[in-house]
């Protein structure tokens, strides 16, 4: 009987999760005259028009495509820099390195409203204004302290024998990180590289201060369709769908790290 | 872990200091600057003194989106957090129900925050909506564009639906760590659920959930994108925390001068709370150590 | 530079706290600091009492700035008395 009624719970929490997921995506296939016409579970007349306008026009595709790659380029740097940064937190004592560490915190925590202004400022002055490396780079400024968080959490559970061995074989710390390090730690750069994506993905407010025609992404495109016609409803819940795609696409690949992750990375 | 003690680790931490410097003490300067200073335009600015931080604690638009956001992120960690760890409990611990269940908590999370903004929008009007459309025929007069309480619970709702997996995740990957054998100890000791609970399990889940109050009270402290999509900060003022206020008078107003003192205080109330926890874990993970 | 629209008195302040920085990390490797309990609820090393006098020296300037219109620069002083006890005995 206890089992029957905690997966009740477990249920009806699904369902409520899962409803608003469902309306949005209800909509995308409905035409606008039904969406206002009619309250309707299921569309009467299922179309695929409005997905046909977002790949066909390219004032929203191109959202995709600069999301994408400023994403991916954010992804990138983070992981480059934080990699040999979280070892260095988790093999060294050296002054400073609390500290240090907490700055680096700080900064994922600190509300992205208060620099602002600076960066519109700093990446107006040098030239990066509306630019994918701009938004990048603005990215790093909460991925870079969370991605040194995560990995410093793997890199702590490989032991420190390993790297004395390697050492002692005579192998070079940039030989020993490349070949033997990082191949241990994939499972940790998988799930770094999952949150990075993801925080890079989802950030709006940055994102459109920072850029805009040249690299406007798809979350702006989005918000200014809100606020500019607000009646496309059926073109809007559509690229709501598209953007939850590649989300969902890393989740399930992941799906085993998960819970893993979540405890050992520390997000 | 006995860890070495060499300075030259620094080289390795160079590049993540210099970049995290660009993008963080540079613009940290540079709001420090503006918040002493009456700018009209680069050449154009005279020095004010501490005038714009005594404007900005006096201002009562502040007061009101201060106490609204304290409001606002209490609410969402007294809801969040039990919600969290029930639903954790009910997880089932082996099988193929794991890795479902994994991935369908896991979806919210990775929803860009607009588009959440936007899927409450979507849901929540009484026109189109079926979340709203429900209410009305229940007979309730449910208006979230219209009615401020409305408004408010509907961005609770939201915040609810978006980030209380985050709580589950977390506490979930706690009672993964907690070995077979201890429930079966309790069994043996005819433990109570109550018992299991608050003696094995609980303690259990303590570190990933301060991590977990943590992340959350600094997320909603910093809300910003999913009221914006949803009621823009309305009706009135009632949804209008404080990074909405701040954009408003950053952007919106582009009151340089007040905008940089506000949020150097917004700022140094983060820099507080996040001290305080980020001690609390470390000194709870040094007495593990011990 | 001219958008980071620095003026002097801001600049000596951070001047300041880089220079402290840098004494700080000078003062370490000459003497290693070992980390101990004053009136403070918790251990601390030299960088965590000038962490916690730092963030209380900006508590008190705002906190000044609420209740008196007073100058500010007798927060300062009050800050500064601040810095100093919790440098020595914190």
């Amino acid at each position: 009987m206890r089992f029957q009624k905690r997966h009740i719970a477990l249920l009806v929490y699904i369902v409520f999760l899962l409803l608003p997921i469902y309306w949005l995506f209800n909509m995308s296939i409905k035409t606008n005259t039904e969406i206002l016409g009619a309250m309707t579970l299921f569309p009467d007349n299922p179309t695929l028009a409005n997905y046909a306008t977002i790949l066909t026009d390219p004032a929203w595709y191109s959202g995709y495509i600069n999301s994408m790659i400023y994403v991916g380029i954010n992804v990138v740097i983070s992981l480059l820099v934080a990699l040999p940064a979280a070892y260095a937190f988790s093999r060294y004592n050296f002054t400073g390195d609390k500290h240090l560490f907490f700055w680096l915190l700080t900064n994922r925590m600190a509300p992205p409203a208060v620099f602002l202004l600076p960066f519109f400022q700093l990446y107006s002055s040098v030239g990066l204004f509306d630019t994918h490396i701009a938004v990048a780079l603005a990215h790093c400024l909460f991925n870079v302290p969370l991605a040194v968080w995560i990995l410093e959490g793997f890199m702590s559970g490989i032991p420190k024998e390993i790297d004395e061995t390697a050492y002692i074989d005579g192998y070079s710390f940039p030989r020993f990180f490349t070949t033997i390090f990082i191949p241990l730690i994939r499972s940790g750069i998988g799930v770094t590289a999952f949150f990075c994506f993801m925080f890079s993905w989802v950030e709006l407010l940055l994102a459109r201060t920072l850029t805009s025609v040249n690299a406007k992404p798809i979350v702006a495109t989005m918000t200014r369709t809100v606020s500019a016609s607000g009646l496309d409803w059926g073109v809007l819940a559509a690229a709501g769908v598209l953007t939850i795609v590649p989300g969902a696409l890393v989740i399930w690949f992941v799906r085993n790290y998960i819970a893993k992750g979540f405890a050992m990375g520390r997000v | 872990m006995n860890k070495i003690t060499n300075n030259k680790a620094w080289f390795l931490v160079l590049p993540v200091f210099f970049i995290v410097a660009i993008s963080a003490i540079i613009p940290l300067m540079t709001v420090v600057n503006y918040s002493v200073q009456d700018i009209f335009d680069p050449q154009t600015r005279f020095f004010v003194g501490t005038d714009w931080f005594r404007q900005v604690l006096e201002d009562s638009r502040l007061h009101d989106a201060l106490i609204r956001q304290i409001v606002y992120t209490g609410s969402v960690l007294f809801i969040e957090v039990p919600l969290g760890i029930g639903i954790a409990l009910t997880l089932p611990r082996k099988g193929w129900g794991v890795s479902a269940c994994m991935v369908l908590l896991a979806l919210p999370l990775l929803i860009p925050w607009n588009v959440v903004g936007t899927i409450w929008q979507i849901f929540g009007r009484a026109d189109i909506g079926l979340g709203g459309y429900t209410l009305n025929l229940l007979g309730m007069d449910y208006n979230y564009s219209q009615n401020p309480m409305d408004a408010w619970v509907t961005v609770l709702v939201m915040d609810i639906w978006h980030w209380t997996s985050l709580i589950v995740l977390l506490c979930y990957a706690g009672l993964r760590s907690i070995p077979d054998a201890y429930y079966q100890a309790a069994k043996i000791d005819g433990a109570s659920n109550w018992a299991v609970f608050r003696f094995i399990q609980l303690p259990k889940m303590q570190s990933v959930l301060v991590i977990g109050v943590l992340l959350r009270f600094m997320d909603s402290f910093m809300i910003y994108t999913e009221p914006f999509v949803l009621t823009g900060g309305g009706p009135g003022t009632a949804t209008t925390f404080l990074s909405q206020f701040l954009v408003t008078v950053a952007v919106g107003q582009f009151d340089l001068g007040p905008a940089a003192a506000f949020s150097l205080i917004y700022f140094l109330i983060i820099l507080l709370v996040c001290w305080v926890f980020y001690t609390v874990v470390m000194n709870a993970g040094k007495r593990e150590e011990q | 530079m001219t958008w980071m629209a620095w003026t002097p008195i801001t600049a000596v302040f951070f001047t300041c706290i880089f220079l402290t920085l840098i004494g700080m990390g000078i003062w370490q490797a000459i003497s290693p600091t070992i980390p101990r309990r004053g009136f403070l609820p918790l251990e601390t090393t030299r960088g965590d009492r000038l962490f916690i006098s730092l963030l209380g020296a900006a508590y008190i300037h705002l906190g000044f700035m609420v209740v008196s219109d007073a100058s500010i620069w007798i927060a300062s002083i009050i800050a500064l008395v601040w810095l100093f006890l919790v440098m020595r005995w914190g």
